[in-house]
């Protein structure tokens, strides 16, 4: 071993006198390959076998962390294209290559970012939105939309269901969404983001604020308790003042055979929407539907058409 | 447009291209850990719950102990089923005393019926054929239709306990719990 090194003290004949020290400091100092002979000039009487228990001298070479050994894996590699996020590119990369991130701007406006300006009310009703998802979801592990079970099923839920407060979320947050949204409305008014080129949008939130309010209707019934019987009938009496297509609305008498009325009681817009004359088991089956499926699902997807729409229009509207 | 040319070309907006990690400091520091600590616990918190709710503190299940009336309400070598339905038992009694037999099939969990004129229990899924004894003759089925726990409760009626099984294959039809001599 140590007859191979050449550079070994003992491989000589006499020792060599020890190397001038300043200049081995800076030998020392600079890694890789100077090392070894600046190690064997500081040791000029070492013994025989000291190079070969000396460790040998290496270049330090990190090894890839955990993380770093996961993101250069495929399969982190197939579902995130691009780097760490810290240049311009790879941060825009983030965004424009997310399905959900994508529907909102890459860039946002600074004045977009503050609060006073934008009260963050959109946002909001977007979280309030997914609350309403998640707390609706469980509910319906528990309830059934039936005369018999619905009304006990509420009461079972506050009563000896685990996390009793589920239903008081759900419509907590209910009523903190239409709150949030009206105040939305009323920032984007106040603030004239409603003009071109933000008027289709505009439109889009106006539907929006239908369907949450319908959403909070259909929903008033599901506890089926006499407030919420009363209520929806009080409140779908309106459908009769439809016009033309509600029985009591005007114009409806236009559409008859001489004295023969086509639009009545039984076949009128409130017939359609209670699935009856009256407020009954149908009504509560429809309600149902309508508040877990077909009003959420179209809000979702207007939803997203509306947040998309902002980012198409310039993003978040600038200061006046 | 000479005048514009005449003009020192504005200095481009500066772009910062690399984003840099400020250094923490101690506020700094206090303030992620507290916020991160609160987000931690709020999001292991609503998940544990989540999780919670979904198993029923309250079930609608009948419950696994029942009483099935009087020991001379059973005629001999009948099997009754007045609480197939609702208990899941058969009630069957022989020339020496009472046994309760499970009404789950024991290939893959089917509800067979008793059939009168051939004296068999017979699965309608695959057809699987058990005895009255409940042991298994036909069809997949590996082995007996289980045992529940039967005896007398105070008021002398019939108590069948469902959180107690005996299988055949295994001795247990042996065990004096598994059997009424009445």
């Amino acid at each position: 071993m140590a007859e191979e090194n050449p550079q070994s003290p003992s491989s000589g004949g006499p020792p060599k006198p020890p190397a001038p020290t300043p200049a081995a400091t800076p030998a020392a100092a600079t890694p890789a390959a100077a090392a070894p002979a600046a190690a064997t000039a500081a040791k000029p009487a070492a013994k025989k076998d000291d190079a070969r228990i000396a460790p040998p001298q290496k270049t330090y070479v990190p090894r890839p962390g955990l993380m770093d050994q996961i993101k250069d894996s495929q399969i982190w590699r197939s579902v995130f294209r691009h780097g760490y996020p810290n240049t311009v590119r790879n941060r825009s990369l983030a965004v424009l290559s997310n399905v959900f991130l994508h529907l909102h701007p890459v860039n946002v406006r600074t004045s977009g970012l503050r609060l006073s300006f934008t009260w963050c009310m959109g946002g909001l009703t977007f979280f309030l939105f997914l609350v309403e998802v998640i707390t609706g979801v469980l509910l319906m592990f528990y309830y059934r939309p039936t005369g018999e079970y619905a009304y006990r099923d509420i009461i079972a839920m506050a009563e000896h269901v685990p996390m009793g407060i589920m239903r008081e979320i759900h419509r907590w947050s209910a009523h903190a969404m239409v709150i949030t949204v009206w105040l939305h409305m009323f920032r984007v008014f106040m603030t004239g983001s409603y003009k071109p080129p933000r008027e289709f949008n505009w439109n889009i939130g106006v539907i929006l604020l239908v369907l949450t309010l319908l959403l909070s209707f259909t929903g008033y019934l599901l506890p089926w308790d006499q407030l919420a019987i009363w209520a929806i009938t009080v409140g779908s009496n309106m459908a009769r003042a439809t016009p033309i297509a509600g029985y009591e609305g005007p114009l409806s008498s236009l559409i008859s055979i001489d004295d023969v009325n086509l639009v009545h009681s039984g076949d009128d817009m409130r017939f359609a929407l209670l699935g009856g004359r009256f407020v009954g088991e149908a009504t509560l089956l429809r309600f149902y539907v309508l508040h877990c499926i077909f009003i959420p699902l179209v809000a979702t997807i207007l939803m997203a058409v509306h947040f998309w729409r902002i980012r198409k229009d310039g993003g978040i509207s600038g200061p006046l | 447009m000479a005048a514009a040319a005449a003009k020192p070309a504005a200095p481009r907006p500066k772009v910062q291209l690399v984003w840099e990690p400020k250094e923490l400091h101690r506020r700094d520091w206090m303030l992620v850990a507290s916020w991160s600590l609160f987000a931690l616990s709020s999001l292991v918190g609503t998940l544990f719950y989540v999780l919670r709710y979904l198993f029923p503190n309250v079930t609608y299940e009948p419950p696994l102990q029942f009483k099935a009336g009087l020991p001379t309400e059973f005629a001999p070598g009948r099997v009754d089923e007045r609480f197939k339905a609702s208990f899941g038992t058969w009630v069957v009694r022989n020339e020496l005393g009472l046994y309760a037999l499970s009404t789950v099939c024991t290939h893959l969990g089917c509800t067979p019926n008793w059939l009168e004129g051939e004296q068999k229990f017979k699965c309608p899924c695959h057809g699987s054929g058990f005895r009255k004894t409940g042991i298994n003759f036909e069809g997949p089925a590996p082995r007996p239709l289980e045992r529940y726990r039967i005896g007398l409760a105070d008021d002398g009626q019939v108590m069948i306990d469902k959180s107690a099984k005996f299988q055949g294959e295994k001795g247990e039809w042996a065990n004096p719990e598994s059997f009424l001599y009445v």
